[in-house]
């Protein structure tokens, strides 16, 4: 069950590479749940001096921002999305940054994309023919999203939709109300359903933190969403008042290390709403990389659910090469 | 390294802070540094190199202080005192003030420059060592203005002379600077020899907002010019952080010499981690506690306690994090440990941790390789390490941390308590209960409740035990630069009211009582465990009236009944136990059975000190008084919850102390009796007494209305015998941790110098008469402030 990390951990070295085998969940283990402690004060502070211990300068910087972009779910979760919106978004997703900085940054054949793109249901085919053969995913957010508080089945038959019609990732959301009540055995039974549904998609499960009352309640919801299979656990839908905050994301990211410390399986991040400038994404990747190490940083175990996020990098991106700061309107529209 | 490889490594690569302000600030004063004296600057001289512990490059030279530097300094802060006490509270905020604001102006050059010159980390000196040098600043402005409200009846004390060490050089300043001219105080502080760099940059800083010349003067150099600082007879006050040894030298120096002395001193403290604990973020509160500033703190929690269900989860969680800690270039803005001060400590910390494993102890150090160049120590975990070992009860004072386990809260506690130090300690558990019941168990100045290294300028800082005394921080801070106004003017006794008691041998001395009708022969013991016995050595003593009639004998205790009665004390915690209100209770019973008796002791005063019917009535209703006063203060002089900037709550509590030894003067045999055990019983300290030697009978006839009070036995034994041989065992005694005297000059500095061996707190008259009946002397805060020593326990809260 028990499962080393630090071959992941090392201080330098070449990318970790090789995809890993999915999150397969275990039963639900009740006795680990209630064990569950967090204390509130302490994650603060911790999450408060994370990114005061470290700084990333110069062409580091540079390096980071570029990684961050190819960890971005480009999204767009309006009720006034259009399918040109939505292309105009895709193209976006495919070039998110101007031809002449890749090359003065020296990196223009690497093929930075963005991680994936994020829509609703209606929108994934236009999303789907938008990026064929470009092997950036579409993800679609499911199962009554944002409040899920539809009818069970007629979550369970959305994810299904959506995986038909070509959505390679499924962010669900939780029933809130499962895990205010503490019923963990009604979750687990509810995200297995879900898993299922996905069958080959991943599944990102949305905790809705903002509005889990307590970070005991958001590990708690986090190991229960692991053990019923998760691929990723994301924070926030980005409609909740309180979305993405560092100390909730710390609490998520020890509860991702001690299930992959216990059960050797790896399971995602994906912090989402609230992530706009380049050193929100910093500071989350900061987050990532000492809390659970290198092999974190990679699109298939961390994303971030932004649709701001990459204008405020690109210009930064600029500012590295130019040694000008930048405007917005220098940079392509997404 | 290119952008395209960094896309792979995502390593952190360098970040270095730009130390070139610091650089041009050192340049400009041509890397030479004299003393500051009297708002100058001298000529440097005599000078020696202080480096960069990152790289052992040199940063500049500085001055050695003489003895004359050292005198030149105390001349002038002697000088200036007049003008800053006449400047007011509000004067003196006004210039605290400014020195806050300085101290932000310019908070990026402090940091750098403290960085430079100590090794720790640019994020510490930016983040912590200098916004707490501000918020230091800024709170005791409040107190400069607040003074003459906040304190009546108190006045400064006068020149402070100030030793600082080098981990945290600024801050340390800040805690010792701030409180002393907030009261009105003139200041000649003495830097670190290895850092000294700060405290010439703050004095420049002072000049610079036009503090007044001689209020700050620095002087610079090492041991030699600390021993004649706190060797200097112009000083009213000496306040010293540093090392335990060096703290017990400045006791026994500055014994008698009639000032007022703090010490801050070393640590071992305990980390306690409960099985119900949040042990990710205990792994954090570990990281903060003994791999902050590399260990160099003296409140470091280096004895990590661990409940032995989560022992081998834990520290496999340390190890791991253990491997992410990042050491190297103290300018660099991601390393978590920085270069060792000297390698003078990096040798000892070698040292110690080569004890450690030849004693069979499993050590650990992350793979990674500290770096070569530099004096760095990587950080290290030793676990199965036995309580008695080396690296389990000395101060490592480095990267070092020992982990032992414990099976119930009991034995946390136990294990928690056992050394001789008491500054700090950390408890982790996520029950409320455990944690409040834990923590005023803790022999330590400073309980953080999961946290740890919590500094706020609104909370007293400061130990129990060999760890020292005083408190910095706060309202118990500021009583460490206060005295009462009125114990400057008190005088001395003469030489006749001092004379010892006939000794015991001396069968026949003094006139047998006369009359016709002889009374009843009675024999007084010694008051033990709540009996009354013979004393060991069964040897009585006469007790003569001022005429020479032998009004009776007293029992002539020696060591062996003060180690009985100690142990007695120890022995029963039922007193401290007691709520205030039955300890309330059983003084105000103790006052009326006093008051039942009051003709009786009337009698026995009149006869034994021969004063007027009238006087000795007085006594006894003054003391009748007295118990009324302490009967009403036990639950009255309560703490405080300081406001300190975060979500949580510091309660600053009043402990008592487990055995104070109080010694009392020879005149108002009753009344000062009364007068100097009730405020201590009154907090919950057990004491033990020596009554008046000369006088002794009034306390000895106190045994059964004690005994009718319901007394619990061990809170009050009463030793009567010679005075300063009975001080001199209490003195000497490692179970007393505070003890009052109340005699001559010679006894006091002998009780200050013999303290020295467990430090624990004195409070002594130096021979001054004080009169016990006027209410300002006699009773009060004062008393009751001696009796306990405060506790801050920060609790932080939030689901």
């Amino acid at each position: 069950m028990s499962v080393r990390t630090e071959e992941w951990r090392e201080a330098a070295g070449p990318a970790p590479s090789g995809a890993l085998p999915r999150n397969e969940g275990t039963e639900l283990i009740l006795d680990w749940v209630q064990a569950a402690r967090v204390n509130r004060s302490a994650v603060e502070r911790r999450a408060a001096t994370l990114t005061t211990r470290r700084s990333v300068k110069k062409q580091w910087q540079a390096a980071w921002l570029l990684k961050a972009i190819t960890l971005i779910d480009l999204t767009t979760l309006a009720g006034d999305d259009t399918p040109g919106r939505v292309r105009r978004l895709c193209a976006k997703a495919l070039n998110p940054v101007r031809e002449d900085l890749l090359e003065a940054l020296g990196v223009a054949d690497l093929g930075i994309t963005v991680g994936a793109v994020c829509v609703y249901h209606e929108m994934v085919p236009v999303a789907v023919q938008a990026l064929r053969g470009s092997g950036v995913p579409v993800a679609a957010v499911s199962t009554g999203f944002p409040a899920g508080l539809s009818p069970f089945p007629t979550r369970v038959e959305e994810i299904v939709r959506s995986v038909s019609a070509g959505a390679a990732e499924i962010d669900v959301v939780i029933s809130r109300r499962l895990a205010l009540t503490h019923d963990w055995q009604g979750l687990y039974e509810e995200l297995r359903s879900f898993r299922e549904a996905c069958g080959e998609a991943h599944m990102k499960v949305i905790l809705a933190t903002g509005e889990l009352g307590t970070l005991r309640n958001v590990y708690r919801a986090s190991l229960v969403a692991m053990m019923a299979g998760a691929d990723f656990i994301k924070t926030s839908t980005g409609k909740e008042s309180v979305n993405a905050t560092l100390p909730v994301s710390l609490t998520m990211v020890r509860a991702i290390r001690e299930y992959h410390e216990r059960t050797g399986q790896a399971v995602g991040f994906k912090p989402a709403g609230g992530l706009r400038t380049a050193k929100d994404a910093m500071a989350w990747m900061i987050l990532m990389r000492e809390e659970l190490g290198r092999r974190w940083l990679e699109p298939d175990l961390l994303r971030f659910g932004a649709s701001s996020l990459l204008a405020d990098i690109e210009r930064q991106l600029e500012h590295h090469v130019t040694g000008r700061y930048s405007a917005f309107h220098r940079h392509p529209l997404g | 390294m290119t952008v395209r490889e960094i896309f792979e490594t995502l390593d952190y690569g360098p970040a270095p802070e730009a130390a070139d302000v610091a650089e041009a600030w050192l340049e400009r004063h041509g890397r030479r540094f004299g003393h500051f004296v009297g708002g100058r600057f001298t000529e440097a001289r005599d000078t020696f190199p202080t480096h960069h512990p990152g790289d052992g490059s040199e940063l500049a030279q500085v001055s050695q202080g003489s003895d004359a530097d050292v005198d030149a300094a105390v001349q002038a802060a002697r000088a200036a005192l007049p003008r800053w006490q006449a400047l007011g509270g509000h004067g003196r905020a006004r210039h605290l003030y400014a020195l806050a604001r300085h101290v932000q102006k310019h908070a990026r050059l402090l940091a750098v420059l403290e960085s430079l010159d100590n090794g720790k980390p640019i994020r510490e000196t930016r983040d912590l060592d200098v916004p707490l040098v501000a918020r230091h600043f800024y709170h005791h402005a409040g107190w400069a203005q607040l003074l003459e409200k906040e304190f009546p009846g108190y006045e400064a004390v006068g020149v402070c002379g100030q030793v600082i060490p080098w981990n945290f050089p600024l801050l340390m300043l800040a805690w010792k600077v701030a409180p002393a001219l907030a009261a009105g105080n003139t200041v000649v502080l003495k830097p670190a020899e290895f850092t000294p760099l700060t405290a010439l940059a703050f004095a420049e800083l002072a000049q610079e907002v036009g503090l007044p010349e001689g209020v700050l003067n620095v002087v610079t150099g090492d041991g030699r010019t600390g021993a004649a600082l706190v060797a200097h007879e112009g000083l009213d006050k000496v306040a010293f952080t540093g090392s335990t040894e060096v703290g017990r030298v400045i006791r026994r120096e500055t014994a008698g010499r009639e000032l007022k002395l703090s010490l801050e001193l070393g640590g071992k403290s305990p980390f306690i981690v409960f099985e119900d604990a949040d042990l990710d973020s205990a792994v954090e509160g570990v990281v903060d506690a003994i791999w902050f500033n590399q260990g160099q703190v003296c409140c470091a929690g280096s004895r990590l306690l661990v409940q032995e269900s989560v022992a081998a989860r834990m520290e496999a969680k340390l190890r791991e994090r253990m491997e992410n800690l990042r050491e190297g270039p103290s300018l660099d803005k991601s390393i978590d440990i920085g270069a060792i001060i000297a390698p003078v400590q990096l040798e000892k910390i070698t040292r110690l941790v080569e004890e450690g494993k030849a004693s069979g102890a499993t050590c650990f150090q992350p793979s990674w390789a500290a770096p070569k160049e530099g004096w760095y120590f990587p950080p290290t975990l030793f676990t199965n390490v036995s309580p008695a070992a080396t690296i389990a009860q000395e101060e490592i004072f480095g990267p070092v941390v020992v982990s032992l386990t414990f099976r119930t809260p009991a034995e946390a506690v136990e294990l928690a308590n056992d050394t001789r130090y008491g500054l700090a300690a950390s408890v982790w558990t996520e029950n409320v209960n455990l944690a409040l019941d834990v923590a005023p168990q803790l022999k330590a100045g400073v309980v953080w409740v999961n946290s740890t290294n919590l500094f706020d300028a609104a909370a007293g800082f400061g130990g129990y035990r060999e760890s020292g005394f005083g408190r910095e921080g706060g309202r118990e801070g500021m009583y460490e630069y206060l005295r009462p106004a009125y114990e400057r003017k008190l005088p001395y006794y003469d030489e006749a009211e001092l004379a010892a008691p006939a000794a015991a041998a001396a069968l026949g001395a003094g006139e047998a009582p006369r009359g016709d009708d002889p009374p009843l022969n009675r024999t007084a013991k010694v008051y033990l465990a709540g009996t009354q016995r013979r004393p060991d050595a069964d040897y009585s003593y006469p007790v003569l009236s001022p005429s020479g009639e032998r009004v009776g004998e007293a029992p002539l205790s020696n060591r062996k009944d003060v180690r009985d009665a100690v142990e007695a004390a120890l022995k029963s915690d039922r007193w401290a136990r007691m709520t205030a209100h039955a300890r309330a209770q059983v003084v105000y019973y103790v006052a009326e059975n006093l008051s039942l008796r009051a003709p009786e002791f009337e009698e026995r005063i009149r006869r034994m000190t021969g004063v007027s019917r009238r006087q000795a009535a007085r006594e006894v209703r003054t003391s009748v008084e007295r118990l009324f006063t302490y009967a009403a203060y036990a639950d009255k002089y309560d703490g405080q919850v300081h406001p300190t900037p975060f979500r949580n709550v510091t309660l600053a509590m009043n402990e008592p102390y487990d055995v104070l030894g109080v010694v009392c003067p020879d005149e108002a045999p009753l009344l000062a009796f009364v007068s100097l055990t009730f405020p201590a019983l009154a907090m919950g300290t057990r004491v033990v007494a020596v009554p008046s030697s000369r006088w002794p009978l009034a306390a000895t006839d106190l045994y059964q209305v004690l005994d009718t009070s319901d007394l619990p036995a061990g809170a009050l034994s009463i030793l009567p015998g010679v005075r300063d041989e009975l001080a001199q065992v209490l003195a000497r005694h490692d179970g007393v941790e505070a003890l009052w005297y109340f005699g001559s000059a010679e006894g006091s500095a002998m009780v200050e110098r013999e303290s020295a061996g467990n430090l624990k707190a004195t409070w002594v008259n130096h021979g001054r008469k004080r009169d016990w009946y006027d209410p300002e002397q006699g009773e009060g805060r004062e008393f009751l402030r001696r009796a306990v020593r405060v506790k801050n326990i920060w609790v932080p809260y939030g689901e």
